[in-house]
């Protein structure tokens, strides 16, 4: 994935803890104290029962695509040089799902395919959470 | 049975603007003329016009925060009542629903229901995104998501699921194509073949170029008022029977299933304020901004089961003589698509009833079904009309 320009997320108090730990390699996810649901995106409440302050906990980082699609035009300059670039949707052995990229060319992918995270390095965005397929 | 207030509200005048290419027009003057086109369909004055609703907010229709107060002041109204319900396309059919509740409640006489946008000429930019990087789009715009690619992921999983295939989708846009044939304004009218649509430039894959909308710079409004004193106008009323609405996700990561919309929630609320069942449909005008838009609302509103959009589509149902008529006027893939095309979903559902269809006309329609879908599969209104 191109370093630049791309479009940075504008992180607040509440997300730091999420991007500090991509940049160190750990994808975080959170989890409900009191009903136990996992969840992604991260907020401050949990969105299945509205009990304040889930946890973070980190995840697996494994998981099954759940579907995707070759982006080959954007209107978008930020992105027009990353193009064709895999947009995903990922579901976590944990159970939620999150967007990222898969890296690489679309050869091969499949939904439900396993797929395990990596880390990108992603210029002015930090460090981006994204899957590569598991071998085999 | 149907709701108390199923058949109390009319359609009255509609209007749609023959534009599809406005360059150096702000869409206000486009607002103003579709206001104005509505209102003398109606055989009303500006003066009557007690109640407003539009939406204006993307880039392109010309508005910021304060949209409604924004449309009034250029129109020169005043209201009683106003709506500015913002769920992208499937808005003004929002407030169609929304409208009738202020009619029956007494808020409202006359409700003004407008919209335009110069989806293809607005000269100051428009991103493609939903939300900003921020909040919950710091986990989604980073990726470069696009319009496009957000419907292309409900396809992929739909074909992954059910089997569907790119000629089922290429279907939908064939015959919104055909029906476009006779409609001087359509944006394109020239036919098309299912190996035309895969032949044309994949945009988001599954995705080609003719599974997307035309984009235009165009508008449509209409006019709403109590039963009773629509008995007593020229034009011939369009009953509002059914109506229900629903909201799904945003953010792309947050559709569950993948394979099903709101529209589920919207349309059984529809069917059931109507006291109707979908085959006491006579004709639809579903959301076209893609082919896959139609093929889940087809599904999701209940006109054939979940995995059989496809075949519905490519056995011909959605022809003039199928089972569910669909987007006579050509739709968004290829008569008018300025930006939030539920507006002119309705105009068109209400010329059906009135025998008025600038593309096929049917042989006198009793129901048409309006579904408008807004976001990414993400917002939904469905609207039921009855001659």
């Amino acid at each position: 994935m191109p370093d630049a320009p791309g479009l940075p997320p504008l992180t607040d108090q509440f997300s730091q803890a999420y991007w500090e730990a991509a940049r160190e390699g750990t994808l975080l996810i959170q989890r409900c104290a009191a009903c136990g649901r996992y969840q992604f995106y991260p907020r401050g409440h949990c969105a299945g029962c509205f009990a304040p302050d889930p946890e973070w906990v980190p995840a697996s980082g494994r998981g099954r695509l759940h579907t995707y699609t070759v982006v080959r035009r954007t209107p978008n300059a930020e992105f027009a040089a990353d193009c064709p670039y895999v947009l995903a949707i990922v579901e976590l052995d944990e159970g939620p799902r999150i967007t990222a990229r898969i890296t690489g060319d679309a050869d091969g992918l499949a939904c439900d395919r396993r797929v395990h995270v990596v880390f990108t390095p992603a210029g002015q965005a930090g460090v981006l959470p994204n899957f590569a397929r598991d071998r085999g | 049975m149907p709701a108390s207030w199923s058949g109390q509200v009319a359609i009255v005048g509609a209007y749609e603007s023959p534009r599809r290419r406005a360059p150096g027009v702000h869409p206000f003057a486009i607002q103003a003329e579709c206001a104005a086109g509505a209102l003398a369909d109606a055989g009303l004055e500006p003066a009557d016009v007690d109640g407003l609703a539009t939406a204006a907010s993307f880039p392109a229709e010309g508005a910021r925060e304060m949209a409604v107060a924004e449309i009034a002041e250029y129109l020169g109204l005043h209201p009683r009542w106003m709506d500015g319900t913002d769920i992208g396309g499937a808005a003004p059919v929002s407030h169609v629903g929304h409208a009738v509740a202020a009619i029956t409640a007494g808020l409202a006489d006359v409700v003004l229901v407008t919209y335009a946008a110069c989806g293809y000429s607005w000269p100051h930019g428009a991103p493609d995104y939903l939300t900003h990087a921020h909040g919950p789009g710091q986990w989604e715009l980073p990726y470069g998501p696009t319009t496009v690619a957000t419907y292309a992921l409900a396809a992929r999983r739909h074909m992954h699921d059910y089997g569907t295939t790119a000629e089922d989708l290429a279907a939908i846009a064939v015959q919104c194509r055909a029906n476009a044939a006779a409609n001087p304004d359509a944006r394109y009218t020239a036919p098309i073949s299912v190996d035309d649509v895969l032949a044309s430039p994949v945009i988001a894959d599954p995705l080609h170029r003719l599974d997307c909308c035309v984009v235009t710079d165009s508008g449509g409004a209409f006019v709403l008022t109590s039963a009773r004193r629509a008995r007593s106008m020229t034009a011939r009323p369009a009953y509002v029977l059914g109506f229900g609405e629903a909201l799904g996700q945003v953010s792309m990561s947050q559709m569950w299933p993948y394979t099903a919309t709101a529209a589920a929630a919207s349309g059984a609320r529809a069917f059931a304020t109507a006291g109707l069942s979908p085959a006491e449909i006579d004709c639809a005008q579903l959301y076209d901004s893609f082919t896959i838009t139609v093929l889940l609302a087809l599904e999701d509103l209940g006109f054939c089961g979940k995995g059989e959009g496809g075949k519905f589509a490519s056995a011909g149902e959605l022809a003039p003589g199928g089972r569910l008529p669909i987007n006579t006027d050509g739709g968004g893939l290829s008569s008018n698509h300025p930006g939030r095309r539920g507006a002119l979903a309705v105009v068109e559902a209400v010329r059906q009833l009135r025998g008025s269809s600038p593309g096929v006309r049917l042989d006198r329609p009793r129901t048409v079904l309006v579904h408008g879908m807004g976001g990414s599969l993400s917002t939904s209104a469905t609207l039921i009309l009855g001659a």
